[in-house]
């Protein structure tokens, strides 16, 4: 497959922190509408990589092309504007704001009506029905009038998807979805993410093997910065090396 | 949001409707101090929406309200411009020192904010101070007159410029009410809440914040045109850090964040600095007591404290 019919290509990416190389060089190209799961132990460079991925910081080398699009040194907020969305790690939400008007910032991002001075944001009734349907996408739908810092962690988790959703992204990078959540809650997040939209590319980086494996039938393992192993997940599995250091057998 | 505007609303035109009531049986110096604390109000209100709103605390504002005031003074006392030029002028010079100032101060954040808005507030007061041949530096520009708007009633009396300040506290109230209440005021409190998270969703967080700092500017030019006009003087004081500090005290003790807690913030402010000034030399250390009361037991502010109580 061309490399510009790729959703996203990583080149031979690497971010340096010091004398760190927290990424080094890492090669992956994602499909359209992949599913695709990156592992690794704690302090692989996952979140960095979704870091440099969504432009929030700056790569040391290498390039990153969206939809065959050269994104290297392209502001985040643009990267979003071609369709990328990401939800955190840890919970980044605007907590004394509602559930609602969480929902209405990620609806309105990518619209010019962000800009406008002199008409009240309740008067957007077409904003707000789009709101609405991602709260009720993902479960929220009654509690739109929360402030959020009055949600449960699950809920403020669901929420995390709402808003990377919202914007209509065509790739979509999460990251752990499910951290901190109690296994009944954990099995209604993967449920979640089984439903999403086929079209959307997925990144997922998920410490919970089971829900990891379930959703991504692609699977990137890192350590150390480094892919180590790139396949199909049974490949994957089988994959000495990764059982060695990653799977523990 | 949309759940508080009407009660909002109501309570500025009962208040506006209250104040407009008694103003005729009022004595001329307790008259004269409430037309102050409504010139005052739209300063507090116009740095709300930058402290309040977007989570910058700017401790130079003055600068932008001076400037504007500087304006007024010099042109009427230089060329006897009329009000729609001074007014025009003063807010524009303000937008544009915002503009300028803003391109400096918007790459900070927290503390460093504070810093560079400090840093450039004291440029304009050190022009204001230094540069005699336009500002007639420590003695000030007097003799500014009051604005002749062709109406029956001389704005000379303090009841008309009083209606008159009413007036121009309404505009002001009418127009930041509906910015923070857009979807742009809106986008200014996702900013304070989460910088990072606006950008991944697509904002260009830096835009954002650099039109609150010219909105917020531009509205203290217009407070600093009303108040050339109302004392007849502008000197180096009305640029000065502490004019700047009052500003930000006033939305502290008002509730940043709800527009309407500033505006009494400031009237509150302007009485108690004329009454405690009677009895005391030693007013900033009644506004430094007042600060470290409102950190300490209601650091939202009245409108917080209001708010908890009666929730």
């Amino acid at each position: 497959m061309a490399e510009d019919q790729h959703a996203l290509a990583l080149n031979g990416v690497s971010k340096a922190f010091g004398g760190l190389r927290a990424v080094d060089a890492v090669t992956l190209a994602v499909r359209p509408g992949e599913r695709r799961a990156l592992i690794g132990p704690n302090g692989a460079g996952k979140t960095t990589l979704f870091n440099l991925i969504s432009g929030e910081l700056p790569v040391t080398s290498g390039s990153i092309r969206l939809f065959g699009r050269d994104v290297t040194g392209v502001a985040a907020h643009r990267r979003a504007a071609l369709g990328l969305a990401r939800t955190f790690q840890i919970t980044n939400l605007f907590r004394t704001l509602t559930v609602l008007e969480n929902c209405l910032l990620a609806v309105q991002a990518l619209e010019s009506t962000k800009f406008v001075m002199l008409r009240p944001l309740g008067r957007y009734r077409g904003l707000a029905d789009r709101a609405r349907a991602a709260l009720g996408s993902v479960g929220l739908g009654d509690r739109a009038g929360t402030e959020v810092r009055h949600l449960s962690h699950g809920e403020q988790r669901q929420l995390e998807i709402a808003l990377a959703l919202a914007g209509r992204p065509r790739v979509l990078l999460l990251d752990e979805p499910c951290a901190g959540l109690s296994p009944a809650e954990s099995h209604m997040m993967a449920d979640l993410l089984r439903r999403l939209d086929p079209a959307i590319t997925v990144l997922i980086i998920e410490h919970d093997m089971d829900i990891a494996l379930e959703i991504a039938h692609h699977v990137t393992v890192l350590h150390y910065g480094r892919v180590i192993a790139d396949g199909l997940r049974d490949e994957v599995k089988a994959n000495p090396l990764v059982r060695e250091i990653y799977l523990g057998a | 949001m949309t759940r508080r505007r009407p009660g909002m609303l109501v309570g500025v035109t009962v208040v506006a409707a209250l104040a407009a009531g008694v103003a005729p049986w009022l004595p001329s110096y307790p008259l004269t101090l409430l037309t102050q604390a409504m010139i005052v109000a739209i300063l507090a209100m116009s740095l709300d929406v930058l402290l309040g709103f977007t989570g910058l605390p700017s401790l130079g504002h003055a600068a932008y309200f001076g400037v504007a005031a500087y304006a007024v003074a010099i042109l009427t006392t230089e060329r006897q411009s009329g009000f729609v030029l001074c007014l025009i002028a003063g807010i524009v010079t303000a937008a544009v020192t915002a503009a300028l100032f803003g391109l400096i101060a918007i790459r900070a954040t927290g503390t460093y904010f504070l810093m560079i808005t400090l840093a450039l507030g004291m440029v304009v007061w050190g022009l204001a101070f230094r540069w005699v041949s336009l500002t007639k530096g420590d003695n000030g520009i007097s003799g500014v007159p009051r604005p002749d708007l062709g109406l029956p009633w001389s704005l000379w009396g303090p009841l008309p410029f009083f209606y008159f300040s009413l007036a121009c506290a309404l505009v002001a109230i009418l127009l930041l009410g509906l910015i923070v209440a857009s979807p742009f005021g809106m986008s200014l409190k996702g900013i304070r809440e989460s910088e990072s998270r606006m950008r991944i969703l697509g904002y260009n967080v830096w835009l954002h914040k650099y039109l609150a700092f010219i909105i917020a500017g531009t509205f203290a030019g217009f407070s600093g045109v009303l108040w050339a006009y109302y004392n007849g003087f502008v000197s180096p004081v009305d640029v000065q850090l502490v004019t700047s500090v009052e500003a930000l005290l006033m939305v502290a003790l008002g509730g940043p964040g709800t527009l309407l807690g500033p505006a009494a913030g400031a009237a509150i402010i302007v009485f108690l600095k004329n009454f405690v000034s009677v009895y005391t030399k030693r007013w900033l250390l009644i506004l430094g007591a007042v600060y470290i009361g409102v950190i300490l037991f209601a650091p939202r502010g009245l409108a917080g404290a209001f708010h908890r109580r009666s929730s």
